[in-house]
């Protein structure tokens, strides 16, 4: 990605714009993208914003639970005007159990996508990571849920400024069923949404960057333009199969993937 | 309508099929022709393709997506008779320039029947049962009504807007896949154009299968063993033209190919 070495914000305005996003998640409500204040920020600004955001949490006692990519499924890129995947990290409270609750109150304006999640058995680090190494580095595949959240009005914003806002991470739901990556058809393997039991999304695992494996490697390839690593056992969601789908309170939904069970939650 | 409309409509849609002509929309020149009114057109129009010498094979379900339903104001599928000339093999590049009109692409699944299903009291389980395998399958539809301006009268008479097809050349048992969530992918000159699953085609393409066999028990008609039958698109319609290369692949089932010239 391009400018992505190159800062144009100081250290304080990027630690100032890390609190201002995270104050806007912890707290639920909504900001303006950040880029209208600062148009000279760079991808590098993005990054290290989302980078201070990740920092604060773990000098709180949070831990690291995952990565994800996000934008990844042309569905998804045409949806949001951008035209470059990016990725975000998962904290520990992000993680609800299948079948759980998760609260819409602690939450802005919600969206569910449904994903594939790579739990990784050796470590990836770009560049020069391809679906080869992907396939080789994976322990198991499992189905994913991903509950997205910008903090930004009405989910406008561009690439510098969701990248800022650790690309609208909020919640995420795992499910049960683990299968090694040789015994998955991972291209057309088949993704069905229902929320309150009608059928709102369809998909299969091409629609994220032509197969699910790429999108963790172009993880691998984007965190190596940084010097950082995918370590081994880290858990990471590959980006929406399907276009997001507004919840409202008191939806329920369930998620139908094919070879791989299902993965369903209700927002309370 | 009364029989000689009926017939003169029949004939009509024929002719334009052989002349690769398009025709105004029934639904505008008979403001009360019913849908029963236009399956009557569709099968003057099927009798003239047999006595030309055509040999019915099967028959295909459409107007099974939410999309298509709504945009019809439709909440029923509809139904076509397929015939042997309209049937391709995989590497046979198929004439669309020279048979179809304004042709489009459908990824579907076919399935192949080993016993009759006689309607009404058609389950799922007996559709299952029955069911020799399923293959993965590109319908190409056409419309002979100008610019595809059709409501659902229009597609019923004009054989539910049916073209040309292939199959692919691997069959499944519909033991060995869930067919409500094996996904699809379809591929355009090299690139990915749309995705899609089962559930896309009234929840499960089983679902379409059961319908038509319900549907076609309250006339009397059975579906066959031996009988192709393509239950409907998974995705979006694509429009092709000569030139164009379509792969479809389907997760658990396998891949289906055309070359259109």
């Amino acid at each position: 990605m391009a400018e992505v070495q190159e800062n144009k914000l100081t250290q304080a305005q990027i630690e100032q714009l890390a609190e201002h996003c995270e104050n806007a998640e912890l707290q639920a409500y909504e900001i303006t993208k950040i880029t209208n204040d600062f148009p000279e920020m760079t991808y590098k600004d993005a990054f290290d914003i989302q980078w201070e955001i990740r920092r604060r949490k773990e000098a709180r006692g949070n831990k690291i639970v995952g990565m994800k990519m996000g934008l990844t499924s042309w569905a998804k890129m045409a949806q949001m005007g951008v035209e470059h995947p990016c990725y975000g990290f998962l904290a520990d409270y992000f993680s609800i159990p299948d079948g759980g609750e998760i609260k819409h109150d602690e939450l802005i304006h919600p969206k569910i996508e449904a994903e594939l999640a790579f739990v990784t058995k050796a470590p990836l680090k770009g560049p020069g990571v391809h679906i080869g190494d992907v396939l080789r580095a994976t322990d198991f595949v499992m189905p994913a849920v991903e509950v997205i959240d910008s903090r930004y009005k009405d989910f406008k914003f561009d690439l510098k400024s969701v990248i800022a806002d650790n690309s609208s991470s909020s919640r995420f739901i795992a499910g049960g069923t683990m299968k090694k990556a040789e015994e998955l058809d991972l291209k057309n393997l088949g993704v069905v949404m229902e929320i309150n039991g009608e059928v709102v999304q369809l998909g299969a695992g091409a629609a994220v960057l032509g197969h699910p494996a790429s999108s963790v490697a172009m993880l691998a390839n984007m965190l190596g333009e940084r010097g950082e690593e995918i370590p081994a056992g880290t858990f990471i969601m590959i980006g929406a199969i399907t276009a997001a789908v507004q919840v409202n309170k008191g939806d329920s939904f369930c998620v139908r993937y094919q070879d791989l069970g299902t993965v369903s939650g209700k927002f309370v | 309508m009364n029989p000689q409309q009926i017939q003169a409509c029949g004939d009509e849609l024929y002719e334009a099929l052989t002349k690769k002509e398009t025709l105004r929309p029934f639904t505008e020149r008979f403001e009360d022709i019913t849908i029963e009114d236009a399956y009557h057109i569709s099968l003057r129009m099927v009798e003239r393709r047999v006595q030309a010498g055509a040999k019915i094979i099967g028959k295909k379900i459409g107007v099974t997506s939410k999309a298509v339903q709504n945009m019809l104001n439709v909440h029923q599928p509809d139904f076509g008779y397929l015939t042997d000339d309209m049937a391709f093999s995989q590497g046979e590049e198929m004439p669309i320039s020279e048979r179809l009109i304004q042709p489009k692409a459908e990824g579907e699944i076919a399935f192949i029947l080993k016993k009759d299903l006689i309607g009404p009291g058609i389950t799922n389980a007996d559709v299952l049962a029955a069911t020799d395998c399923v293959i993965p399958c590109f319908e190409i539809v056409d419309s002979r009504i100008e610019n595809w301006q059709i409501k659902i009268q229009d597609t019923v008479a004009d054989n539910a807007s049916c073209g040309l097809f292939v199959l692919g050349d691997r069959a499944i048992s519909p033991r060995e896949v869930d067919l409500s969530t094996c996904g699809m992918v379809v591929e355009k000159n090299g690139q990915i154009i749309s995705t899609g699953a089962g559930a896309a085609a009234l929840g499960s393409p089983v679902n379409c299968v059961t319908w038509l066999a319900n549907t076609l028990g309250q006339f009397g008609i059975p579906l066959k063993a031996g009988e192709v039958i393509l239950s409907g698109s998974l995705v979006p319609l694509e429009p092709v033209q000569a030139g164009d290369f379509m792969t479809v692949s389907i997760g658990g089932i396998g891949s289906a190919s055309v070359r259109f010239t």
